[in-house]
């Protein structure tokens, strides 16, 4: 979370020292960002709205796995597991009991929060490539439950989802539930920079960073990898509840494994270990289908479209792209987007005496 | 025995029980009974027992591969002794793992370079403060609205005191990763200072310095053991410095401890210079001498 801060920027104290945004300008920029994205529903179409509430829930989610992955070192493939079963616990709870969805979105995260945990529990015990395995069986075994359990789940056939209510006042269409997503991203990556400056989130880098040394500062190392499973489950519990109310309809396909490669693409993209890059990485990762949409329009008719008939293999395609888009961040821009835009940023500071 | 106002005929009891002033002088803060180690058929440690009195700064010497930081593990609890016990502060505490020795007063710096390496030197040395910190995942995510924030803040205020300590004003937003080995080896000090440590365990803390840094760091160690009142363990192969800031000295020799005392009692004897120093014993007339041994580049 280093910062560039300008040249002579001395801070006259610690309080000063230790906010979110090292500059006036920076925070300023942050809020017109939010007042800006709550403009939007006026502005942009269907279409591009349901783009942004996309990015909003599956945004979440990927910060929770960057907080495992990016923070603590852990590793993760069966993030999109915790992601389809908070899709599914939010459903059941308003469904079944009657709780309201604004409150049972929590709870489905603290639901999901409970299965990370029996999941994390042995799972911080393991490195490597045995985590990998551990988790790559938590996907199937949850999987196979969320395909399973009836009662929970409607079973293959889905659920269907209650619309988002406050006080009577129903968000049921794309404009009045984007409020919705926004409000809950703002609220989870400010807890998550808030996690991250403080004692917790400062133990989980260490336990990444260096876990011998992390353990001689009196952290207890099974704790803090546990907890990180537990706060990233929470994470996509949200993310998924959030999913859940905005289709009003779950079921067991969306949380294969290939979306839980897809939350691994976008913090890769993004930026390991960056609150922003998480963001980043899945605005790029929702936004390479449509290029890719788009460059087929463009090409139609050509002759690399009747090579290659783009139109019929587009789903291929764009899982290929998502591989190289992957493939190539990690060989060419390993610190993700959230870096190069650090650099970017600091380019136009010292603009035009950057030489 | 306090509670017995009569002396009794030959029942003496110990010098200390006397002292109104320094009723635990005399108690260890540390000992090791009869400490081995084993890796495999490796002896790392054998039967090596010591105590280190409060208030100490207690060198471990010896040739590479001697055992030293194997020693030094077995405190911090890196290591468990295969056989005998630790004591700390008169308890048992061989079963205890490295966090939990942390939160009760043992902290200690790595040989190799062991620092977080993307972080700030200013949150390195704040993990350090970790036991003493009591914001969780919870309150430390909701920050303003909970004591999260005060804390921090107070805590900040302490870390802040150790980096002017150590100098490192000029480094504190650096990323850990990028500074120089020496720098880092002074971050790593403050690091283990702030766990705010009754015992501190150094594990050659000058090693690749130049000498000005060397000179800095003895210093360094110095006040932390006069000023902030810590006991130090340390492991150092410059005899210059060790010989200069130690109370007393113990020598390990192929996980043997064949010699325990004062520094120049230590120097002198036979087992030592045959051990540790070679057979080269002319070197030995000056200890300033004995710091400028070639080889002992660690
Ligand atoms: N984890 C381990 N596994 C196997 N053998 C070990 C291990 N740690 C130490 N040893 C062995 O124990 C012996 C003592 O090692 P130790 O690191 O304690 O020596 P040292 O006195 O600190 O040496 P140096 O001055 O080189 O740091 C060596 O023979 C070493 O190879
Ligand atoms: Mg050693």
């Amino acid at each position: 979370m280093t910062t560039l801060i300008p040249a002579g920027d001395f801070k006259t104290s610690y309080a000063a020292d230790t906010t979110i945004f090292p500059t006036a300008t920076s925070r300023n920029f942050a809020i017109a960002g939010v007042v800006l994205l709550a403009l939007c529903p006026l502005v942009l179409d269907k279409y591009w709205l349901s783009i942004m509430i996309q990015i909003g829930f599956l945004s979440i989610a990927a910060l929770g796995l960057n907080i495992l992955v990016g923070f603590t070192g852990q590793i993760s493939i069966g993030h999109a597991a915790f992601f389809g079963f908070g899709g599914f616990a939010s459903p059941w709870l308003s469904n079944h009991f009657g709780i309201p969805v604004a409150l049972s979105i929590p709870l489905a995260g603290v639901m999901t929060t409970a299965v990370g945990l029996i999941f994390g529990i042995p799972a911080a015990r393991l490195k490597g490539l045995y985590l990998a395995i551990a988790t790559l069986a938590a996907q199937y075994i949850i999987e196979d439950f969320l395909g399973r359990a009836e009662w929970f789940t409607g079973g293959v056939a889905g659920t269907i989802a209650e619309p988002f209510s406050l006080f009577g006042f129903v968000f049921d269409t794309d404009e009045r539930y984007f409020y919705v997503v926004l409000a809950w991203m703002v609220a989870m990556y400010v807890l998550a920079t808030n996690l991250m400056r403080t004692r917790d989130g400062r133990a989980l880098v260490a336990v990444r960073d260096h876990y011998l040394s992390a353990e001689m500062m009196g952290i207890n190392l099974t704790k803090y990898r546990t907890m990180s499973f537990g706060i990233s489950s929470f994470y996509a519990g949200i993310g998924g509840a959030l999913y859940a109310h905005y289709l009003q309809f779950v079921s067991v396909e969306g949380v294969t494994i290939l979306l839980s490669i897809q939350f691994l693409g976008m913090i890769i993209i993004g930026g390991l270990g960056s609150i922003m890059g998480s963001l980043m990485g899945t605005v790029f990762m929702v936004l390479l289908p449509e290029l890719m949409g788009a460059v087929t329009d463009a090409l139609a008719g050509g002759a690399i479209d009747r090579a290659l008939n783009l139109k019929d293999s587009l789903s291929y395609l764009r899982e290929m792209a998502i591989g190289l888009a992957i493939i190539l961040f990690l060989i060419f821009e390993p610190d993700g987007l959230a870096h190069r835009w650090k650099q970017v940023k600091a380019y136009w500071k010292l603009y035009p005496f950057s030489h | 025995m306090s509670g017995e106002p009569v002396k009794r005929p030959g029942a003496s009891p110990p010098a200390q029980a006397t002292d109104p002033v320094a009723p635990m002088a005399g108690a260890p803060i540390f000992e090791a009974r009869d400490v081995s180690l084993r890796f495999g058929g490796v002896r790392a440690l054998t039967e090596v027992g010591f105590s280190i009195l409060p208030g100490e700064l207690f060198s471990i010497i010896g040739p590479n591969g001697a055992g030293k930081t194997s020693m030094v593990n077995c405190i911090s609890g890196r290591y468990r002794p295969t056989q005998g016990a630790v004591f700390y502060k008169g308890r048992d505490i061989t079963a205890l793992t490295p966090n939990q020795r942390a939160t009760i007063g043992i902290g200690r710096t790595f040989q190799n370079l062991a620092l977080f390496g993307h972080m700030t030197v200013l949150d390195n040395i704040m993990v350090g403060r970790h036991h003493l910190l009591r914001n969780n995942f919870l309150t430390g995510s909701l920050y303003w609205l909970s004591r999260a924030r005060r804390e921090e803040l107070e805590h900040r205020r302490a870390v802040e005191e150790i980096i002017d300590f150590l100098d490192l004003q000029n480094v504190r937003k650096a990323v850990a990763g990028t500074l120089s080995y020496g720098v880092r080896k002074r971050v790593e000090l403050a690091r283990a200072m702030a766990l705010k440590p009754d015992l501190i365990l150094l594990d050659e803390p000058m090693a690749g310095m130049n000498l000005e840094e060397k000179e800095d760091m003895a210093r360094y160690i110095v006040d932390l053991n006069e000023e902030f009142g810590m006991t130090v363990v340390m492991i150092e192969h410059d005899m210059g410095v060790v010989m200069d800031i130690s109370h007393r000295v113990m020598v390990l020799d192929f996980g043997r401890k064949i010699a325990e005392g004062l520094p120049e009692a230590v120097l002198r004897d036979e087992h030592v210079r045959r051990a540790y120093l070679g057979e080269e014993d002319e070197v030995l007339v000056d200890p300033e001498d004995a710091a400028l041994r070639p080889g002992r580049v660690a």
